[in-house]
């Protein structure tokens, strides 16, 4: 066998130089965190979460329908064991709504985590960054471990931090919209100043966009619309299982530098004359 | 229990319940699942422990949530 074969058994499976995403004191394999809304039925839901390889996953607090009491809880497809639920505030317009929110979703899970999220504007779903620090300082008080969904402010980002969320969530582009990642720069700025991690939540539509963002060396990203939506839900989450692991490779891995103008591969040397 | 109703509000919509009735009492009532759900009565979270010894009164007003799919 020869040195460089050799030399290739042994090394590490790529895939294990990654770390694992700490978040709030605890530690996760998969930097893909899923939403659970909108899918067709549950059955779908978690096929695409498993094929997915998500670990933790959104839910929402709402109302029980007095009309369908008898109707199954979201709880009887999703295995605390299996997932790591996490509740979020989405539909808040106002701090004290969050905060309310974020109190009722820890009294129905297990834990006191909170995807936090103050909108400020309908059409956008752009958050309310007033009402949002508002908010995560009450709930941090309160012993939450925050997760805020924000804009790519790198101000509010820093006024986060210091509130003591345990990680800050832009987005890539409106909820809902599928538009990619519409800012790398602001991304990678966020990245490179913050010290808690940083998640990108929304705006992913397809695995391109996942991988695209997890190259800009961010420590996650949250998607739901882009699973639910897709054509077929459980194909597009292993699509964006191996974007999100690709796209973290390459950033670990360090691209080649850009340049405008062309170097041949091929040696120069040795050509015919 | 006393044979007189009261009535209440549950998730926005009146509704009437046996006077002396517990927390617990309009969970079976309504016949909602109360391990998934979680209660909360004029804003304060009603634990689940708790939810036995709770009276309700009249023109309280009870919030019943549990998780539904969501980003």
């Amino acid at each position: 066998m020869s040195t460089v074969l050799e030399k290739g058994a042994d090394r590490e499976e790529p895939a294990r130089v990654d770390e694992p995403l700490a978040l709030g004191g605890r530690s996760f394999r998969s930097r893909l965190i899923a939403g659970t809304g909108k899918y067709s039925d549950a059955g779908t839901m978690v096929a695409a979460l498993r094929a997915a390889g998500a670990e933790i996953v959104t839910v929402a607090v709402r109302r029980v329908d007095l009309d369908a009491s008898k109707e199954e809880s979201l709880l009887h497809h999703l295995d605390p064991e299996e997932f790591f639920l996490l509740p979020n505030t989405a539909g808040c317009y106002t701090a004290e709504d969050a905060v309310r929110y974020a109190r009722l979703g820890r009294e129905a899970g297990l834990h006191d985590w909170v995807k936090l999220e103050v909108i400020g504007d309908e059409e956008t779903l752009y958050p309310d960054v007033e009402e949002m620090l508002d908010a995560a300082r009450t709930l941090v008080d309160e012993g939450f471990t925050v997760l805020a969904y924000t804009n790519d402010d790198l101000v509010t980002a820093l006024k986060l931090q210091d509130a003591g969320v345990a990680a800050v969530m832009p987005l890539a582009s409106p909820i809902g919209s599928g538009l990619g990642l519409l800012d790398p720069v602001g991304i990678r700025i966020l990245k490179r100043r913050l010290d808690v991690p940083v998640i990108v939540d929304a705006g992913v539509g397809t695995a391109s966009d996942a991988c695209l963002t997890m190259e800009q060396g961010v420590d996650g990203v949250l998607m739901n619309t882009a699973l639910a939506e897709a054509e077929d839900p459980v194909a597009m989450a292993a699509a964006m299982r191996r974007a999100v692991e690709a796209g973290r490779l390459a950033y670990l891995a360090g691209r080649m530098p850009r340049r405008e103008w062309a170097v041949p591969s091929s040696p120069s040397a040795g050509r015919l004359t | 229990m006393s044979t007189e109703t009261i009535r209440i509000e549950v998730n926005g919509e009146s509704r009437e319940v046996g006077g002396g009735s517990s927390v617990a009492d309009l969970l079976e009532q309504l016949e909602v699942d109360g391990r998934t759900v979680v209660v909360e009565l004029n804003r304060q979270i009603v634990r689940r422990g708790e939810r036995d010894g709770v009276e309700l009164e009249a023109g309280d007003r009870v919030e019943l949530v549990r998780f539904v799919g969501g980003g």
